[in-house]
């Protein structure tokens, strides 16, 4: 079935260091990180932890959306998570010439929409909470009508006029890519010709309350792969892929920006919030997205690695490539010292870094290193490199309940 | 290619006919177990809201983890144990669940002590059983199934995502054996915000129960093959989902001329209104809607329909067909 190739024709993102791919390509260039003192989420934890947060109140987001809404609900009241998708999703569709707006006729091509988030509009659902709590018919509902994830994706859906195929997924911080990954076999099955795929989520109290349960959110700036690594910092954003099949891609104005060329999902089986030592969920997905794509180890020239920093994935992730790839390692980096951990949007985020990657033959330093992780033969990649072709890039997205995702991005 | 349902387990509020908790009400005598169904939630007023009627857990799950999991995940947890059981598989090469709503309990839990110790001394059990992914990490972490593994959380659509995948994987030879489940949960709270959306509206008395007046909830696992075993329950020919569809009956003879089939080779068409009554309104009650099918065919030998029709339908929202075969 793989004979079917997946095309990428259209790239959407926003991050902590960037409204759109533009914007986040020259920061990933000039080495400008995301993080900063909590400035927009209202919590507790103000001046505790960094965050990497999109640096646009709800209000300016909402106005970056464009969206008149005569349905009763302003943009503005609407859940940041369904925003700040709607901004990335549009962004997607407009760069490969498909941009639609609701109401107008739909093209002939099936177009679908699969995203991906964790936990839906809690950021609003904790408004209601407030007041739901002291009173049962206390609450504005309108503060509650995006709180399942999949109303998020119909938010969007509907208002980009997309309606052939819906649906959400939600495997915590492999969310995305499961989603990128579904959408390309939905393709391939026939069901449909093309799919905006990724995923998107905002911060909350309940996440970073959850998160720091867990303890392990560092105070500090996140120093991926580092010996001295101390946890994770949060981010939000959303990134998402335009997926076609090779007839919609010949139809296209331009060319094809990238392929998918592998996937693979497996479960670690190990703990519900902890990754094996040896990371066995991590080398079965890496080594099955190979094997996927009909590629070796020693095609790979650049991993973006899933990195969050904490001393358990990375130790888990480290391995597994050790095992993997041992004697020669590609370049690879977490691009997650720009963004911060994007949960269910970091496989989303990172498949259009994988894509940009490919397409401008990039490789994106891992920021803040310093010292070798003791168990690791092997160091990432600390500056920008840009003096090479970039033919495949090995994408990592791996999470609570042990899921583990790869995908492969390849040159189209 | 076809695809094989060998086996099924459902927790739902509708009582099993001969006592056993996991069986499947069949369509012969509805009035008969919706009063029964009724009967069941005992004395008081007509509820508008369906309990699941839950198993022993310790059957399936040992005390210590009876202990620490929620409601809805001890409730997949042993729907799925139980459908492998009966479809004699120790470990399915894939595990896919579909859930709108998640992990309810953990999560209300989790957000409720956030807002009242106002983000301080928080404990993790909560957040970590509350993310939607929680019943099919924790199947796959028992049955160690290290195989593929997913979760749909697409409101009306998850179970169907979900069945969709199953079928995908079958067909790409990716696995021989699909384990598949649709769940949701009610929490007093979940009602309680459903209610005021004017959905599941008290009904008089004597009215009965009705899809369109009950809250639901239940977790319905099928075992599907890519192989048949010869003690199959039924062959799921096609599925597909419809978001908010101006004309349904256009798509229902789209779907009907894709798989090749008339009107006239279609023994029964179960509608939301035939099964609702048993398990009430939710997100994912197509899975109880695919197991009352299944239940109720038969074939030519028996007198029971050959081939049904399901068409489930969530808030005139999210429109499905599955379409089932006797083998």
């Amino acid at each position: 079935m793989n004979s079917n190739p997946i095309y990428i024709a259209g790239l959407g993102l926003i991050s902590a260091i960037g409204r759109n791919v533009a914007e986040n390509l020259h920061a990933l260039e000039s080495g400008e990180a995301g993080m900063q003192a909590i400035k927009y989420l209202e919590t507790a934890h103000r001046g505790e932890f960094p965050l990497a947060e999109v640096k646009l109140s709800n209000e300016e987001l909402a106005a970056l959306t464009g969206v008149v809404d005569g349905r009763g609900m302003a943009p503005v009241d609407v859940s940041r998570t369904a925003l700040l998708s709607f901004i990335a999703a549009k962004e997607a569709l407009a760069s490969a010439g498909l941009q639609m707006d609701a109401g107008a006729p739909q093209p002939r091509l099936r177009l679908g929409m699969v995203s991906a988030n964790t936990v839906g509009g809690m950021d609003k659902t904790e408004e209601f909470y407030r007041s739901f709590l002291k009173d049962r018919k206390k609450g504005k509902l309108r503060d509650v009508v995006l709180h399942e994830c999949g109303s998020i994706t119909e938010w969007v859906a509907d208002r980009l006029g997309i309606s052939d195929h819906l649906t959400t997924i939600d495997t915590a911080c492999s969310s995305s890519a499961n989603a990128i990954f579904f959408a390309a076999r939905l393709i391939r099955h026939g069901f449909l010709d093309a799919a905006v795929a990724g995923g998107t989520d905002s911060l909350t109290r309940f996440t970073l309350n959850g998160f720091n349960t867990l303890m392990i959110l560092d105070r500090e700036y996140c120093t991926p792969f580092d010996e001295d690594r101390k946890g994770l910092n949060l981010g939000e954003g959303a990134g998402y892929v335009l997926l076609v099949s090779e007839r919609v891609a010949a139809s296209l104005k331009t060319a094809p920006l990238a392929r998918l060329a592998g996937y693979c999902n497996r479960n670690d089986a190990y703990h519900q919030t902890a990754s094996s030592p040896e990371g066995r969920g991590s080398f079965m997905a890496m080594q099955g997205a190979l094997e996927n794509s009909g590629l070796q180890p020693s095609d790979i020239d650049y991993i973006n690695l899933h990195g969050t920093g904490t001393q358990n994935n990375d130790l888990a992730e480290g391995t597994a490539i050790k095992r993997l790839f041992d004697p020669l390692y590609p370049p690879m980096s977490s691009t997650k010292s720009f963004t911060g951990h994007t949960l269910g949007a970091s496989g989303g985020i990172e498949a259009v870094f994988s894509a940009l990657a490919v397409q401008k033959d990039l490789i994106y330093p891992n920021l803040r290193w310093r010292t070798a992780m003791k168990e690791l033969p092997f160091t990432p990649n600390t500056g920008l490199i840009k003096d090479r072709p970039i033919r495949h890039v090995l994408s990592n997205s791996f999470g609570f309940g042990g899921n583990c995702s790869s995908l492969i991005i390849s040159k189209p | 290619m076809k695809t094989y349902i060998r086996a099924i387990a459902s927790i739902s509020p509708a009582p099993a006919k001969v006592g056993a908790p996991f069986g499947v009400p069949t369509v012969d005598e509805p009035q008969e177990q919706a009063a029964a169904t009724l009967q069941a939630q005992g004395p008081g007023p007509l509820s508008n809201r369906l309990k699941a009627i839950e198993p022993d857990y310790s059957a399936y799950i040992d005390a210590k983890s009876i202990r620490r999991m929620s409601r809805i995940v001890k409730m997949g947890v042993a729907a799925a144990f139980q459908c492998l059981k009966e479809g004699k598989v120790a470990v399915p090469d894939a595990i896919i669940t579909g859930t709108a709503y998640g992990c309810l309990g953990d999560t209300e839990v989790f957000l409720s002590r956030l807002i009242e110790q106002q983000e301080e001394a928080l404990s993790p059990t909560a957040f970590i059983q509350s993310t939607h992914n929680t019943v099919g990490a924790q199947i796959a972490l028992m049955l160690q199934c290290t195989g593929y593994n997913n979760t749909f959380v697409h409101r009306g659509f998850s179970f169907e995502s979900a069945l969709l995948d199953a079928v995908m994987l079958l067909q790409e030879g990716e696995a021989k054996t699909v384990l598949t489940g649709g769940l949701d949960e009610i929490t007093d709270a979940s009602h309680a915000i459903l209610q005021r959306f004017g959905l599941y509206r008290q009904p008089a008395a004597g009215a009965g129960v009705t899809a369109a007046t009950a809250d639901g909830e239940g977790a319905i696992f099928f075992l599907l093959t890519s192989e048949p075993s010869g003690k199959d329950q039924a062959v799921l020919e096609g599925l597909d989902t419809f978001y908010k569809p101006e004309n349904v009956e256009k798509k229902i003879d789209l779907f009907l001329s894709t798989h090749s089939i008339e009107r006239t080779e279609i023994d029964l068409v179960l509608t939301s209104a035939d099964y609702k009554h048993l398990c009430g309104d939710y997100p994912t009650a197509s899975a109880f809607g695919l197991a009352t099918a299944v239940g109720a065919l038969g074939g030519a030998a028996t007198g029971k329909p050959k081939r049904i029709l399901i068409h489930n339908n969530y808030l005139n929202i999210h429109h499905s067909l599955m379409l089932v075969s006797a083998c």
